[in-house]
């Protein structure tokens, strides 16, 4: 008998479950516990509104902010694989037929794919039509434009960094005045961006923090409130892992909804912005459309969410738990 | 089945609630504890519930040491103890199924086993026809016999019960009494604590006196019941 009675078996009368019954059971115990906490939520619209919305704001700053900076990058990486290109400036005594002859020569280069060109008086012609200072230009009397050669490389992705070293090898030619990299500003608005990102993911801890302290102190008033019941099911025999699963379905609603807010939150920015970008877009000759979270981005989101209300229920429901004892 | 070997509960504070306590409780037995409020009947209870650890000496219940009784097994020595409450205990936010329900619950029991352990209990308490019904609808006297069904329905081989007629008149008290001597005659051991002298006279059972945290009438000494 006392065997028994240790192992919660409390009667010779009984068969003892088999393990099919039990996990029944136990699958039971969970299926009204997260049906029930669901429940006493949405009996309560307006405060599990407001939780949900808090939770929402707290996570859609981060992946609002997280998303134009995605976007931005995706533009930005669009523009400079697009003109991957060097220019070099030739010195202001070469001829344009000295000009075409380096321009042949460098074509045979392993690295460059193409040359492009462009003689004293073409630049002049271009300056002229681009700048209108067509007084100025004439006052000078001679053309003050050396020759240029557009060099295209042949590497059309792999980062800035082989671009700027062959824009050092071509810069040590003895015809070249300077070789110019025409991407470089680009390649320090993505290191820009990077950091932007970092700054992103910093926010993020904290206001993951800050959900988490949300969820916990909602719960923490819930768990009073059902005082009663805990001691009831202290004594009568609850595990602590009974008391505390009820709450820690609430804390999973807490997070999925405020998730979804999140979710909709940043759906709504998205839309807003849409017709702006592709305005600015148009003219850049672009037709980038923002692009949203995507499956991957809403999974990550919404388990995210899911795990820190599960989280901060779990903080709450140690704390307070424990110090809840029948009398 | 229920073991006191010289035990004592002080609480912080220097209140000495019970001293020196040796009985013990035969298997199958019903027996009261009685005593004027304050003469360590609650104390003794919680003892037993594990809500309590004595000061000094030993609580055995069924053979187990409650001393020894790591915190990780309490609740599963919890599910052998029926317990009916002077105030009942009964949650309102859920109907008087739900409520009897609970200890089946907590032990994960099958639904098909809940259903009929759940009605065969409201049925020996007679409430079977208002399972539906949300326990703040029912009378005091149902509401205590809903407790009694809610301490039975997981068949525990030990029913304590602290002033269960403590609010109900003769006539309830007397069918209540009726139902704790039907589950000792089912092989039930059960104590009864209460200062209804009236009831427990008309009872004729052993009857356990406490004054002033010792025991004063042990019905059961039989000159082994503890050893020195």
């Amino acid at each position: 008998m006392s065997a028994k009675m240790a192992r919660g078996q409390n009667s010779a009368r009984r068969q003892p479950p088999g393990w099919r019954d039990r996990l029944r059971g136990y699958v039971l115990q969970h299926r009204s516990h997260c049906r029930d906490s669901l429940r006493r939520l949405l009996a309560e619209p307006m405060a599990t509104l407001m939780i949900w919305s808090m939770v929402g704001i707290a996570l859609a700053l981060p992946s609002g902010l997280y998303l134009l900076l995605d976007n931005l990058k995706q533009v930005s990486e669009g523009w400079s694989e697009g003109s991957r290109r060097i220019t070099l400036y030739l010195k202001i005594e070469q001829s344009d037929e000295m000009a075409r002859l380096l321009g042949e020569r460098l074509g045979r280069d392993a690295e460059i794919a193409a040359v492009k060109v462009i003689g004293r008086e073409a630049a002049l012609l271009e300056f002229r039509q681009r700048s209108k200072l067509d007084d100025v230009i004439d006052a000078l009397g001679s053309n003050p434009l050396p020759p240029l050669l557009l060099i295209t490389p042949r590497a059309d992705s792999g980062g800035i960094e082989p671009l700027r070293a062959l824009a050092r090898r071509l810069a040590t030619l003895p015809e070249v005045e300077q070789a110019q990299v025409d991407t470089e500003w680009l390649a320090r608005l993505l290191a820009l961006i990077e950091l932007g990102q970092r700054a992103v993911l910093a926010l993020t801890l904290l206001l993951a923090v800050a959900v988490l302290l949300i969820v916990a102190t909602t719960l923490r008033l819930t768990i009073t409130n059902r005082r009663r019941e805990i001691e009831v099911i202290k004594l009568v025999g609850g595990t602590a892992a009974f008391i505390r699963r009820p709450f820690l379905y609430t804390g999973l609603w807490y997070g999925l909804g405020g998730g979804m807010a999140a979710l909709l939150l940043t759906g709504a920015l998205l839309l807003w912005l849409r017709a702006p970008v592709q305005e600015l877009a148009a003219l850049y000759q672009s037709s980038f459309t923002p692009v949203g979270l995507g499956m991957h981005g809403t999974t990550i989101l919404l388990l995210g969410s899911a795990l820190l209300g599960v989280a901060g229920a779990w903080i709450a429901a140690e704390r307070q738990l424990r110090s809840i004892e029948p009398d | 089945m229920l073991r006191f070997e010289q035990v004592s509960k002080r609480y912080e504070g220097g209140h000495e609630a019970l001293r020196d306590l040796s009985f013990h409780l035969p298997k199958r037995s019903l027996a009261f504890l009685t005593g004027h409020s304050g003469a360590g009947k609650s104390t003794l209870l919680k003892l037993i519930m594990r809500m309590e650890r004595p000061s000094q000496g030993r609580v055995l219940v069924g053979g187990i040491d409650l001393d020894r009784l790591p915190q990780r097994s309490i609740p599963f020595y919890r599910r052998n103890i029926g317990v009916v409450f002077q105030n009942h205990r009964l949650l309102f936010d859920r109907t008087l199924f739900d409520n009897v329900a609970l200890p089946l619950v907590i032990a994960g029991a099958s639904r098909h086993e809940i259903g009929r352990r759940v009605r065969a209990a409201l049925d020996k308490v007679g409430l079977l026809d208002k399972e539906r019904m949300n326990p703040i609808q029912l009378s005091g006297g149902e509401q205590q016999r809903a407790g009694i069904a809610r301490a039975v329905v997981s068949r525990p081989p030990l029913l304590l019960a602290d002033e269960p007629t403590g609010n109900l008149d003769p006539d309830l008290s007397a069918e209540i009494m009726a139902l704790f001597s039907a589950f000792s005659q089912a092989g039930v051991t059960v104590l009864i604590a209460s200062h209804d002298t009236a009831l427990i006279d008309a009872m004729d059972k052993p009857v356990f006196e406490l004054h002033e945290g010792r025991l004063i009438n042990d019905p059961f000494d039989d000159g082994d019941a503890a050893p020195p």
